[in-house]
């Protein structure tokens, strides 16, 4: 999240060098410097080196409320715009629900998914909790005695271990879930004894980890992630499978030819060098997953993450 | 022994000329960022980000140590002679510093808070160089209940800036308090006092209220007093050097802000804000002038300068030492450093020792530029207070305006300007304390965020307040804050009406 500011000024600077013949309308419903920020503007920063589309475009920032609010501005002010997209992720399929948003992704065209970051679950180095099982242990021993510390109510984080309680037969709405603003906090205090467990992204957690400040126990990916000592959940016996991804709609009512125009821009650029040398500098995994399959998959996370938050109280 | 040679190669690299152009360039800035009301140091490095990739990496740490430092000195400047602060952690300075300029010893103000900021800054520096693993470690040691006695401890100790009036300073301090309030509940997801207006669902900017209320309302309430009575004040009246009796005031002041500000901005969930309050608190109480505050008491500004800027060394300390960013401006930095590659923590030091210790170096450099660009711009500063005050104020609100539409590019936010503006010109009007708003707004939501926390992990047990040392020893205090003056209050009027009665109140 921290790394996107430099990525965002260098859209900008790059932007504002191109040819602005038919500038593309993009809204990242994010502040400057976070991740859908990065993710409205480095695709274009990557797609102007390759000369894949060199139009230029025009960002607004508009954050808050888990990105509703930049949706719904979005949403307002470009219908049938067949030049507006919109960076978005499965942070906004949960916002909508959290904040019962007049405005729902149904009202966009949805286009790319093109990252994802894995979340890890953690506890203190000298934490007896040695591995996942011994984690559902004690969820199960008491579960409000295990303080569990991440991001935002109702975000990836409170996702990952609401989904590992009701894998365990257990009430997600009882978990001692603590959030907290920001993933240098969540970690000292996992590593200074407050909190039993925390979930977070890879990125936030891994050098702390290496510190030897926190450790490990499981990843939320599909399978290991290379560098981290540490299972799937899958693998330690919870089918639960979640990750932080991020992708691309387009206006409401975008025309199909607008719609393939995109699609076609954005598997261009998906195949690019630049595209990839920003993966590496993000330390992004590589998600892409395009047009009718994205639709698929969005309609399947949104039913997951609804039923998923109705278990842990959040929504009605 | 190894930070002292570290610390030699900084400076070989530091004192090069091209390193001490980009340390002026960045003072400079920084300075002038501080200036401005609304546009702190963070979003002026987020500016200044894409400069990375054509200048070295050593060269643009020392640009942006440069701005970090230069914002929170330029942050007093206009607290004090316009009693509009930019920044948050300038509000303390302007209660006694713009009381100062108004009986013409506003280039005094102005010293104090300079020399202040400067050794604040220098000994904050050498707690980064000699300390800052120990100091890091405090992060992990404190825990919610520990963090939470520190702001209950500072809420207590605010009573002190309520002014004249109790009553007064108490609706003010629950003003602030119902305005952090406004947003989503973080911890259950529900919105509280929305009223369905999106853009306030992430509560109220803190900036916004702060610009308003300071800058906006003063503006309103000189307009309206404009033609009643004028400035007939020279304001070099009082010199522009610090007198003997200054100084003599002013060390311990400078001293004892930077020991509660470097630990204290050193911790995630600590901050400028609550080491200005605190010290704001303790100089009152120790002050042998107490009658002079309220009034312009040089210590009222020593004091909190010192404690932001120290705090503002602090911050480096987590990202540096452990990578880990406890403010805006950190994690501004810290994207600064991923782009170089540069990854912060324990490694930094070892695999980048030359970037490192030429940033550290740069900031004694930075800080010694710093006062000298500060002090000889004392006595100019302070002929502002000569521009004719139409011209002043028509300047001042438009820096506002502009500076909260470009954080927000919001219409609301803009909206509440005005409605706020108009509330700090009646506060003004008719004598209420502005300060217990922000402190309110700031402290409410921190408090209330850390009190959940602690009760969420002792399971809803009220004793997990006085759990650790350290909390028991924060809410013993401020207990005692409470609990003495009333006794002694209390013994006074027994001994005045033996009966007893009537003692109760």
């Amino acid at each position: 999240m921290i790394r996107t500011v430099f990525a965002t000024t260098l859209a900008l600077s790059l932007s504002g060098f191109a040819a602005l013949a038919d500038p593309a309308v993009v809204m990242a419903p994010g502040g400057a410097g976070g991740g859908y920020d990065a993710m409205a503007r480095l695709p274009f920063d990557a797609m102007a080196k390759e000369g894949i589309f060199s139009d230029g475009a025009t960002f607004t920032n508009k954050g808050g409320a888990g990105g509703t609010i930049g949706l719904a501005e979005f949403v307002g002010a470009n219908r049938g715009n067949d030049n507006a997209v919109m960076s978005m992720g499965v942070i906004m399929v949960g916002g909508i629900l959290l904040n019962s948003s007049p405005v729902t992704l149904d009202d966009v065209t949805p286009l790319v998914r093109l990252t994802n970051d894995t979340g890890v679950v953690a506890v203190a180095t000298d934490s007896p909790i040695q591995n996942v099982a011994d984690l559902v242990a004690a969820m199960k021993a008491d579960l409000g005695a295990v303080s569990i510390g991440g991001g935002s109510a109702g975000g990836v984080d409170h996702i990952v271990m609401a989904l590992i309680a009701k894998e365990s037969g257990l009430d997600a709405a009882k978990l001692n879930y603590i959030p907290f603003d920001s993933g240098a906090e969540t970690v000292t205090a996992l590593g200074g004894g407050t909190l039993t467990v925390a979930v977070s992204g890879v990125s936030e957690f891994k050098s702390m980890a290496e510190a030897g400040r926190i450790r490990i126990i499981a990843v939320t990916s599909e399978g290991r992630v290379e560098g981290i000592d540490a299972p799937s959940l899958t693998e330690a016996g919870i089918p639960v499978v979640v990750g932080n991804w991020r992708g691309i709609v387009g206006a409401p009512d975008m025309t199909p030819e607008g719609r393939a125009m995109w699609l076609d821009r954005f598997a261009k650029m998906h195949d690019s060098a630049a595209w990839k040398e920003i993966l590496a500098k993000q330390g992004w995994e590589d998600a892409y997953l395009a047009g009718d399959d994205f639709v698929a998959f969005l309609n399947d996370e949104k039913t997951r993450i609804g039923a998923i938050l109705k278990d842990a109280g959040l929504v009605k | 022994m190894d930070s002292i040679t570290g610390l030699m190669n900084g400076f070989s690299v530091a004192l090069q000329p091209q390193n001490l152009m980009w340390a002026f360039v960045g003072t400079f800035m920084g300075t002038a960022i501080g200036v401005l009301p609304g546009i702190g140091p963070a979003l002026t490095i987020a500016l200044l980000l894409p400069v990375t990739v054509y200048i070295e990496p050593t060269a643009a740490f020392i640009m942006f140590a440069g701005i970090f430092y230069g914002a929170m000195y330029g942050g007093s400047t206009t607290s004090i002679l316009l009693n509009t602060p930019g920044e948050s952690g300038a509000m303390m300075t302007a209660l006694e510093g713009n009381k100062m300029a108004r009986q013409g010893r506003g280039a005094a103000a102005l010293c104090t808070a300079a020399l202040g900021s400067f050794v604040a800054g220098t000994i904050g520096t050498l707690g980064i160089t000699f300390l800052a693993p120990p100091i890091a470690e405090l992060a992990f040691i404190f825990r919610p209940q520990d963090y939470f006695g520190l702001m209950l401890l500072a809420f207590l100790s605010v009573s002190v800036v309520m002014g004249t009036s109790k009553v007064r300073g108490f609706i003010s301090l629950f003003l602030g308090l119902s305005l952090g309030l406004v947003g989503i509940d973080k911890a259950s997801g529900l919105q509280r006092l929305t009223f369905g207006v999106p853009d306030l669902m992430d509560g109220v900017e803190m900036t916004v209220v702060l610009v308003s209320l300071f800058a906006i309302g003063e503006t309103l309430y000189v307009a309206s007093r404009f033609g009643l009575h004028k400035p007939n004040l020279n304001p070099l009246a009082g010199g522009i050097w610090m007198t003997k009796q200054d100084w003599k005031r002013s060390w311990k002041p400078w001293l004892r802000g930077t020991f509660l500000g470097f630990p204290i901005g050193a911790l995630p969930a600590g901050g400028a804000e609550i080491p200005t309050f605190l010290s704001y608190t303790i100089e009152r109480k120790l002050t042998k002038h107490p009658e002079e505050f309220g009034q312009g008491a040089i210590e009222g500004v020593a004091g909190p300068e010192a404690a932001n800027n120290a705090a503002a060394a602090g911050v480096l300390v987590p990202l540096l030492t452990l990578g880990l960013p406890t403010s805006a401006t950190a994690a501004i930095l810290l994207a600064a450093f991923q782009n170089y590659g540069l990854q912060p923590g324990p490694m930094l030091f070892i695999n980048s020792g030359d970037l490192v210790w030429g940033l550290i170096a740069s900031l004694y450099v930075g800080n010694l530029m710093l006062l000298i660009l500060n002090l000889p711009l004392a006595g100019l500063w302070v002929r502002l207070l000569f521009i004719p005050r139409p011209y002043l104020y028509a300047g001042i609100l438009i820096f506002s305006l502009v500076g909260i539409w470009g954080v927000s590019n919001s219409w609301v936010d803009l909206a509440m300007m005005f409605g706020v503006g108009l509330l700090g010109y009646m506060m003004r009007v008719y004598d209420f304390p502005i300060a217990p708003v922000l402190i309110g707004l700031i402290l409410g939501p921190m408090a209330e965020v850390q009190m959940r926390r602690a009760l969420a992990v002792g399971q809803g047990d009220p004793l997990i307040f006085v759990s650790t040392p350290l909390s028991a020893v924060l809410v013993a205090v401020s207990v005692l804050i409470v609990v003495v003056p009333a006794a002694l209050h209390w013994r006074r009027t027994r001994k005045i009406d033996p009966t007893g009665e009537s003692s109760s109140i």
